[in-house]
């Protein structure tokens, strides 16, 4: 690859400091801890993982809504954190965001024209009346909003045609990024497809990248080309949609994979599920070592010890697991790459 | 079949405000044996949760509500049961399990307590003797060291293990029937697989009878025998969970089905239903879903199709469903 990356994120760490413990003490929660990814131009790229994992925190970062404790976010080639605040709103008209719960993210007080109007007003763009209206047609059209909403309020609309809003209003600026942070969670399904439909749409037309966080890995198989998976605040695989599904390579990324439900009974009678004990531990207290050993099937005594590294196995492919060779690949992973057998 | 153990015939449960009255369950009838899971699913408003309130008369006395039809319950109406007789079967026979396993969980008493209440209340059982069932519930749902957890408020529990002790207090006078609202949908999707095994284990245990309700087509596809899809108050099909999914009958069904982005494959484009769903107080004339059908003939837009009963028990709400059908009824 020659392209430069559009997001990349180095060794990138959110520590929150929580409060004071019982004996006066303090508690760190490491939301995010060590993360490195880069996003391509014109790229889908998924943050997946339970709740607790970090991916959102992570969402914030990129977009500069918080400062990591280290690490760097550089957004097309420039460092977040150097710039001042008038390069930083800048830069943000670039990266737009939208949030997964479309009833408290759009303002009860103002039209759908005046949310999808407010970013040019706040950048100074199509100052022209005639010009303002022609463009705020063409986006609602863009996002299959009907003309007639525009004087509506956002309380009128169920939460497919509020999701629409969000979106519009993301694309507002014509950004090259978009964070979607559990953009179709909220919706029903058949509302669900009719938003997947859209971002794949918008991004063809648009040139888009998305940073997707998702806790949904078939709705991460619809759209996105590439994932992290994470767990507990670090990234524990990364790899090509595609090769994640067809070959997940650590022990989690197995049995999260195993444990989502599928529509078919008849692939559910064939299939091999891999049941995780216990809980997600708190990240207060994550576990020494790798983080997810206790709850590992293939644990060995080091993995209580070593941190592992986040390796590169194959190409586009990386893995934070010493132990993948004593793996026995005849497990879930083969039987959940090949259903038809 | 074996005489069915909960039995629900022209349910129909309507809300009235003083303007308008919205028809929340619009005519359901199923049956549903003894040891066997029948999913209902739907979205948002289709009337899935308040076919299980109305099941249970646990629906809030405001607004003003109708609940109309029968609910056999081995052989008995529950709504013409008086209260007394209602509160006996009550999470006793017939028990719940809620979605968001905190805000049904009561936050001042320990969970121990929660469970040895309905064993007391139920069983006129010693508080000692309902404690000690209480700890072995919990450790039947998986809770480790179940003593000492039998002593913890809700709120140091995980949301995986709320739910298991709401799973507890359900069991605790082995129901025949367990309703089931949505009972995974607030959680993540490996401590889901751990739930849905727990309810898979304890059904083969217990014989008991489950009620699933969810929106997950996923869930539906592990859990189920049997399957009835709602649409706004209406059931629109009920088949066999093989049947349901090899061979939908309904285009809602198909919609449905279609829909789902799957984690075997990956659809360039999704097939979604168009459209959004309706206003439950808007009467509108023939189909309910004839607005957002694909398949929509002259014919749906001014007359509702009955019921079509099709071979082995599989219903069609569906003017398509005409042809093969062996009878109708309305």
């Amino acid at each position: 690859m020659t392209e430069a990356p559009l997001l990349e994120v180095r060794g990138l760490k959110k520590h929150f400091i929580e409060g004071r413990g019982f004996f006066g003490g303090k508690a760190t929660v490491k939301a995010v801890d060590g993360v490195s990814f880069s996003v391509m131009p014109q790229e889908s790229f998924a943050l997946v993982g339970e709740s607790g994992c970090g991916k959102s925190t992570l969402g914030k970062l990129a977009l500069a809504l918080e400062k990591p404790t280290t690490g760097q976010v550089f957004f097309d080639g420039r460092d977040m954190s150097g710039l001042t605040s008038k390069e930083l709103r800048a830069v943000r008209s670039q990266i737009q965001v939208i949030f997964q719960d479309p009833y408290s993210s759009l303002n009860p007080r103002m039209t759908v024209s005046e949310i999808l109007t407010e970013p040019w007003i706040i950048h100074g763009r199509y100052k022209d009346r005639k010009e303002r209206a022609l463009k705020l047609a063409k986006l609602m059209d863009d996002c299959g909003i009907a003309k007639s909403y525009q004087s509506r309020h956002a309380h009128e609309f169920s939460g497919g045609q509020r999701q629409r809003i969000g979106i519009a209003r993301a694309l507002a600026l014509d950004p090259r990024l978009i964070v979607a942070d559990e953009p179709v969670s909220a919706l029903d399904v058949s509302i669900q497809a009719q938003i997947l439909n859209l971002l794949k749409d918008l991004q063809t037309q648009r040139k888009l990248a998305y940073l997707f966080i998702s806790h949904d890995f078939s709705v991460v198989r619809h759209l996105c080309s590439r994932v992290a998976v994470m767990y507990l605040g670090r990234v524990v695989e990364t790899a090509d949609t595609e090769a994640l599904f067809r070959d997940p390579q650590h022990p989690y990324t197995e049995a999260l994979l195993s444990a989502v439900p599928v529509p078919d009974p008849a692939i559910v009678q064939r299939r091999h599920r891999i049941l995780l004990s216990g809980d997600v531990p708190s990240p207060l207290h994550p576990p020494s070592g790798c983080h997810f050993h206790p709850r590992c099937h293939y644990v060995q005594d080091s993995c209580r010890v070593n941190d592992p590294a986040l390796l590169p196995i194959r190409l586009g492919q990386s893995v934070a697991c010493p132990i993948l060779p004593f793996k026995d690949k005849r497990s879930a992973a083969a039987l959940i790459a090949s259903p038809e057998v | 079949m074996d005489e069915p153990v909960l039995s629900v015939r022209g349910l129909r449960t309507h809300f009235m405000t003083s303007e308008r009255t919205i028809k929340a369950v619009d005519g359901l009838s199923y049956d549903l044996a003894s040891g066997k899971t029948l999913a209902v699913v739907g979205e948002s408003g289709s009337g899935k949760s308040v076919h299980a309130l109305s099941i249970l008369g646990l629906l809030p006395d405001s607004p003003r509500h109708s609940v109309a039809g029968e609910i056999f319950y081995r052989g008995q109406d529950l709504l013409k049961m008086p209260l007394a007789q209602l509160r006996a079967v009550r999470g006793n026979r017939i028990a719940m399990i809620f979605q968001e396993p905190m805000t049904s969980l009561n936050p001042v008493l320990r969970v121990g307590e929660q469970i040895s209440e309905v064993i007391v209340h139920h069983q006129k059982k010693a508080k000692a003797e309902a404690w000690s069932q209480a700890v072995s519930l919990l450790h039947k749902v998986g809770i480790p060291n179940p003593e000492e957890r039998a002593e913890d408020f809700p709120h140091q529990f995980s949301g995986g293990m709320r739910q298991r002790a709401m799973i507890a207090i359900a069991l605790a006078c082995s129901p025949d029937v367990l309703i089931a609202d949505e009972p995974t949908t607030a959680l993540d999707v490996t401590i889901q697989a751990q739930i849905l095994e727990l309810m898979k284990g304890l059904q083969r245990e217990f014989g008991m009878a489950i009620v699933l309700i969810t929106h997950n087509i996923g869930v539906v596809a592990e859990m189920a025998d049997d399957v009835v899809v709602m649409y706004a108050g209406h059931p629109v099909e009920i088949a066999s969970v093989d049947e349901l999914f090899h061979s939908p009958k309904h285009p809602y069904t198909r919609g449905l089905l279609a829909s789902v982005p799957s984690i075997y494959e990956r659809k360039e484009r999704l097939a979604a239903i168009p459209g959004q769903p309706p206003d439950l107080a808007v009467r509108t004339e023939g189909c309910i879903f004839a607005p957002r059908c694909v398949d929509v003939m002259d014919r749906c837009r001014h007359e509702d199709p009955p019921d079509f009963q099709l071979p082995r028990g599989r219903i069609s709400h569906c003017w398509l469903a005409e042809k093969e059908a062996v009878t109708w009824r309305r």
